[in-house]
């Protein structure tokens, strides 16, 4: 029996399925984009509260670098054993081996520009229409302007002047053929509320967002994961902290934040607190002021 | 180690950020306005912006005259509007007090951007406005107050900014606050605050001013924080669009058949009686389900799964709705168009028209006028240019269960798609049935 008050979590809550459905309604094929960060991981629990009893209208779909965390693909081959729901991977070494791409060299290589291409094959071959992801507007400031239907034309490309209106609850899904809509449930959440939903539903996240000991080593002012993919020589000393993930991309251009917030309250605080905003920790934004902007018009999550 | 500062709403207590309500606000103003720069304030004062956010703001070249950092540019979020100095889009912002959590969307202001502002207000509690104190109320500031009427905003703030650069006369802010008075009765605006206020020297934005000491209201945060926006109207309204049918066809949930979607207005309980639209069929509902559990009923806002006791052909596109208030049933409506494509709006073809979860085949009967959005003078037309407001009839190739947008927002407005490029080319606020 409800008798409270509505918060603003019930809020974001109730959009956030509103939309999910939405898709389900409005599309033929779609897909869930799953990374095995905590904003996919909490669509993956509104997709559930959507709709069950029933089975998601969608597979999962994770584009995998090859350089994820390895936590990362335990929790998500776990959770794919409990939810009962379809997964599908795309990988990027598929993209490299055919030739698609080719793989940076170098000390600051990594794979992340390189899943786009993957993802738009992905996305090509199954003919998915719609892609749902994690994105959210607080993130980064061309997100901000950015739709929660938001149509990529055939080349995956997205037009930040002709976005369509978007108007009350009212979400136009209709697309040519070829082109896909990606969207985004929590467009609406911060970083705050993603925990303090996660707090609040009690849902499980990979080990790495809590703090933990792990050998890491210091690149251009951030902590890095030591591991194999980050192409190390004599010039990195791996040394040991306590660290935690406040954003899981792959270990390429995922920084590390020295922290001992292993419970999941001593991180909402910490980040309560925290005048370092998430994307802070990521490599990839760092390019230039408009580095997120021009990724996304290049087809990107 | 993550650097501990002190955010102003630290004072939250622990808990009390599950009982905080979400207020969504939108401005109106152009640059010359200081739009930018008062939403910049809001968040700067507020210290909603982050250490690495404020790294790049002084890392760019754009500085006030005095050389204290141009807050406007937190808002201008595309390449396109930093290189020239305007907003285009919608922006939206997010910030949070000890009080409340705000959804801010940063609108443009200039003509050619109706229809964004339009979009933004659709989305919107509550408009603020922002007036030059130097020019007083000027045509724009009539444009977006008839765009505010026009969308029924409950709420207006009309900010008077620039009070600096008056000298924080207050025969400045009382005689634009009567100039704007006389426009608020004219087009019926019911709730209208006026705040004098400085964005650039941050006056009665966050903080009160000691200079604007004859002011004896709220601060602009602190107005915004206490506004009340839970307004208990159409509680009888019940209204639900269905989006989707669950049914899992299992074995065990052999005959499962579950109503999904979001309640647009008013509640439902268990047992009550309602009817499905367009159809007119009537049932009782056998059970409320949300959040894996079963509830006794459901309101406003809420994602449900509704059942019933009789088995209907109902899906997507359905109405549910209380069967002692029924909306409108229609397949002709007199609705104001707020029209916005480039291409201009054409009465020999067939539109598509989106209302909640119905979508259908639409025409424009007829055009009943234009209006003049900088005199609200009624013109003669027959087309609608981008960004063009007006009133017309439009006819539906299925029936649609509507209420009227002045009396339920979200069962009475509706979208126009064009099928040739599937953009959304208008807006339709619903204002009156025209079929019989």
């Amino acid at each position: 029996m409800n008798t409270q008050d509505t918060t603003y979590l019930d809020q974001l809550e109730a959009e956030a399925i509103y939309i999910l459905r939405e898709v389900a309604g409005q599309f033929e094929k779609p897909a869930l984009l799953f990374s095995g960060g905590k904003d996919s991981i909490t669509l993956v629990r509104l997709a559930e509260k959507a709709f069950r009893p029933g089975k998601f209208p969608f597979p999962l779909v994770h584009i995998d670098t090859g350089h994820n965390f390895p936590e990362t693909i335990s929790y998500r081959d776990e959770m794919m054993a409990r939810i009962g729901e379809k997964l599908m991977v795309g990988y990027v070494q598929d993209s490299i081996d055919q030739g698609k791409v080719i793989e940076q060299t170098g000390k600051n290589a990594s794979r992340n520009a390189l899943q786009t291409v993957t993802l738009l094959d992905t996305i090509a071959e199954n003919k998915f229409d719609a892609c749902i992801g994690g994105a959210r507007r607080d993130e980064e400031k061309a997100r901000a302007k950015e739709r929660i239907f938001s149509v990529r034309d055939e080349f995956g490309q997205w037009e930040p002047k002709r976005q369509r209106p978007e108007l009350w609850n009212i979400y136009n899904g209709k697309i040519h053929k070829g082109e896909n809509v990606r969207v985004f449930p929590i467009s609406n959440w911060t970083e705050l509320d993603v925990w303090n939903y996660i707090r609040r539903e009690n849902i499980d996240l990979p080990s790495i967002y809590f703090a933990h000991e792990r050998e890491v080593i210091s690149r251009n002012g951030q902590l890095m994961a030591a591991a194999e993919c980050l192409n190390m020589d004599h010039e990195d000393h791996v040394v040991r902290r306590n660290v935690r993930f406040r954003t899981v991309g792959d270990m390429t251009c995922t920084a590390a934040v020295e922290s001992d917030a292993d419970q999941i309250d001593d991180i909402i605080e910490e980040i309560r607190f925290s005048k370092i905003s998430e994307r802070g920790a990521r490599m990839d934004d760092k390019v230039s002021e408009a580095a997120m902007e021009d990724r996304k018009k290049g087809g990107y999550f | 180690m993550i650097k501990c500062l002190k955010p102003q709403w630290k004072t939250a207590r622990r808990g009390d950020i599950f009982n905080m309500d979400l207020l969504k606000f939108f401005t109106a103003g152009s640059v010359d306005d200081g739009k930018s720069t008062l939403i910049g304030r809001l968040l700067y004062d507020t210290e909603s912006i982050l250490a690495d956010q404020l790294e790049a703001l002084q890392q760019s070249n754009r500085k006030n005259d005095d050389g204290t950092i141009d807050l406007a540019i937190l808002t201008d979020g595309l390449k396109a509007e930093r290189e020239q100095g305007i907003t285009i889009d919608v922006a939206y912002k997010y910030f949070q007090t000890a009080k409340r959590k705000f959804i801010i969307a940063d609108t443009p202001g200039h003509i050619q951007y109706t229809r964004n502002m339009v979009t933004g207000a659709s989305n919107s509690d509550l408009a603020i406005i922002l007036v030059d104190a130097r020019n007083g109320v000027v045509e724009q500031t009539i444009r977006h107050s008839f765009l505010v009427s026009l969308l029924e905003l409950k709420h207006v703030v009309v900010c008077i900014n620039k009070m600096d650069m008056v000298g924080y006369s207050e025969d400045v802010f009382n005689s634009i606050r009567q100039a704007y008075s006389g426009i608020a009765d004219k087009l019926r605006l019911k709730e209208v605050t006026y705040i004098p206020v400085s964005a650039l020297k941050g006056d009665n934005i966050v903080n009160k001013s000691e200079r604007i000491s004859w002011y004896h209201g709220k601060s602009l945060l602190n107005h915004l924080e206490s506004t009340e926006v839970n307004e208990a109207v159409m509680s009888h309204q019940a209204r639900m669009p269905v989006q989707w049918v669950i049914r899992p066809q299992t074995e065990e949930l052999h005959d499962y058949r579950g109503y999904a979607g979001r309640i647009l207005s008013g509640s439902f309980h268990l047992n009550d009686k309602i009817t499905v639209l367009p159809s007119g069929i009537r049932s009782e509902i056998s059970k409320i389900e949300s959040n894996f559990t079963e509830q006794e009923d459901a309101k406003s806002g809420m994602s449900v799964i509704l059942h019933l006791k009789d088995n209907i052909d109902i899906g997507r596109g359905d109405l549910l709705v209380n069967s002692s208030h029924e909306p409108l049933v229609s397949q002709e409506i007199e609705a104001d168009l707020c029209w916005m494509d480039t291409r201009p709006l054409d009465t020999s073809i067939m539109y598509l028209i989106q209302h909640n979860s119905k979508v259908t085949k639409c025409k424009i009967r007829e055009i009943l006028h234009s209006v003049n959005i900088n005199t609200l003078e009624k013109i003669e037309s027959d087309s609608f240019q981008l960004n063009d407001i007006g009133r017309i009839v439009i006819k539906t190739a299925e029936p649609l269960a509507f209420d009227l947008y002045q009396e339920n927002k979200l069962n009475g407005g509706a979208i126009l798609i064009d099928p040739r490029t599937n953009l959304t080319v208008g807006a339709l606020m619903f204002r009156a049935n025209a079929g019989y």
